[in-house]
């Protein structure tokens, strides 16, 4: 279902920014270094959210508790930069950030990678592919379903 | 409790934006302006008993103390205004409501960029530092955004725009005209930054792509400026040199910080904003002669005009291309050319939006001066479609 693209050990240093897991996100970026796509999802209503809380946006007398989803969804939106949206970017020539509507429900955002920016529309189904950025952290892209 | 006729704008200053300061601190920038302001109102310093400031370069926290130490006032309200683009509109809606339960009586509200070459590119500057410059760790757009590239502000609207054209009809060339007309309406006012500097619709067109399906000509262009504005009790405005702006109304909503967890892309949360200030203002659209409506891009205009209620959902191009939007056309917009033009000094940006429409109900709109300008609607925005604050302002109470 899910594809790894790993780095070779002797790869440059990975120089964007690194996300830092908190006590609230912990289980996802976990996950995400085992493949595995990890949301959170209402006791009380059975809505997913995303992203990791500590606290349910569904109601005070809620919990939230995690569950490995598909991983699958579609493009909700995206758009191609054509000018680097932060200097780490500057030579990664035009790339696609969009959000993902999760098959689930919740929407993320995510760089749709593994196809030419041009083939990239709304609607497009996707599937969460694992990008190991470092030894320690793994972050969760899309690519053409 | 209705802010209706309450209170008034009765003072605003701004400095004529520039690309870049040397040597100066924002301090002296608030101070400078707020000053100035105060002294457009015909008052002293001492008149002045209110302080609505935004954090700052010089002073993180502890702003509004800071500012009155350094103006040598005494102050009986203070308060930092966070809201992003929003803030300048947010600022006039508390100023409004602290006047009128009572805490004061008159308050400037100031707002100030610095703006250094060197800022641009130092060490300070990482990629989780967000819209401000400011290095913030731990937060959900640090953890889920930017190690995306999903950082400022372009690539978020230029989301809004796709999923727009994906939802509605809307072609380029609509978006196009906002921003044309607006830097027609720059080209009467010397003061924005792109005056003396026509644009068309093919200029728009042929700028470059930056973020699809967004422009060059359709992103603001960030420069260093100010803006203040007193704000006083409708009772005091009378007796001052300038014809009052009366606030009749404000609304807000804030949804969300980032745009992937928005209710909606297209259908936003300055519906609520607006409706809640044209019903407590007992103005109706129709009646509203200048629209200044934040325009960090093109697309933020088209949603505004749809979502303030002025176009139908999903008629905005349709809107644009049956309207006027010059100054001097049937719906005048953003006559002092929208930050568009004229520029955007950070939140003193937003704040031109309230600077402008006070301007062109005190009459003061000088070259583009809106011809019977008795109601204005403002709409702020931060963020990206987070905070939005509305207002309606008219010459009369």
């Amino acid at each position: 279902m899910t594809e790894a693209t790993t780095q070779p050990a002797e790869a440059t240093p990975y120089l964007k920014p690194l996300p830092e897991p908190t006590t609230a996100s912990k289980p996802y970026w976990d996950a995400a270094r085992e493949h595995r796509l990890l949301i959170q999802r209402s006791k009380k209503t059975g809505e997913y959210v995303f992203y990791p809380r500590i606290v349910s946006p569904f109601g005070i007398d809620d919990e939230l508790e995690w569950v490995e989803v598909s991983g699958r969804g579609t493009v909700y939106t995206y758009t191609v930069a054509h000018r680097p949206t932060g200097p780490q970017w500057a030579n990664d020539g035009p790339y696609v950030i969009a959000i993902i509507a999760l098959e689930e429900g919740p929407r993320m955002t995510a760089n749709v990678v593994e196809c030419d920016p041009k083939d990239v529309h709304i609607g497009m189904p996707v599937v969460a592919t694992y990008d190991d950025v470092t030894p320690e952290v793994t972050l969760v892209q899309f690519r053409p379903a | 409790m209705s802010l209706r006729g309450k209170t008034a704008i009765v003072g605003v200053a701004e400095f004529k934006p520039s690309r870049y300061t040397e040597g100066e601190t924002t301090l002296g920038m608030l101070a400078k302006v707020a000053s100035q302001a105060i002294a457009d109102a015909g008052l002293e310093l001492r008149e002045v008993d209110g302080m609505i400031v935004e954090s700052f370069a010089e002073a993180p926290f502890m702003a509004p103390a800071t500012l009155i130490e350094y103006l040598g006032m005494t102050c009986r309200f203070s308060e930092v205004i966070d809201l992003g683009g929003a803030t300048g509109a947010g600022m006039i809606s508390r100023a409004a409501a602290a006047i009128s339960a009572g805490l004061c009586e008159t308050v400037v509200c100031t707002t100030a960029t610095r703006r250094e070459k060197r800022s641009t590119s130092g060490p300070k500057r990482t990629a989780s530092s967000g819209f401000t410059g400011r290095l913030v760790d731990r937060t959900p757009t640090a953890e889920f955004e930017v190690p995306y590239g999903a950082i400022g502000a372009n690539y978020g609207y230029a989301m809004i725009a796709h999923r727009y054209t994906h939802e509605y009809p809307l072609s380029p060339e609509q978006l196009a005209k906002i921003a044309v007309a607006q830097r027609y309406n720059a080209c009467h006012n010397p003061d924005a930054l792109f005056y003396g500097q026509p644009i068309t619709v093919d200029d728009v067109l042929n700028s470059p792509m930056i973020v699809e399906p967004l422009r060059l000509l359709e992103i603001v262009m960030p420069v260093a400026g100010a803006a203040a504005v007193v704000v006083t009790k409708a009772e005091n405005a009378a007796r001052l040199p300038h014809r009052p702006a009366y606030v009749l109304a404000a609304g807000e909503r804030t949804t969300h910080k980032t745009i992937t967890y928005a209710p909606s892309l297209t259908d936003t949360a300055i519906r609520g904003a607006a409706d809640d200030a044209f019903k407590m203002a007992g103005v109706r659209r129709e009646d509203i002669d200048v629209a200044s409506l934040y325009d960090c891009y093109t697309i933020t205009v088209l949603l505004t005009l749809e979502d303030a209620g002025f176009a139908e959902k999903g008629r905005g191009g349709e809107f644009v291309d049956s309207h006027n939007l010059q100054f001097d056309g049937d719906f005048p917009l953003n006559p002092h050319g929208g930050q568009l033009s004229f520029g955007q000094a950070g939140t003193a940006g937003g704040m031109s939006h309230v600077t402008e429409a006070a301007r062109q109900i005190m009459g003061r709109g000088e070259a583009r001066q809106v011809r019977e300008c008795e109601f204005a609607f403002v709409n702020g925005n931060g963020g990206i479609m987070s905070d939005q604050v509305s207002l309606v302002l008219g010459a009369n109470r």
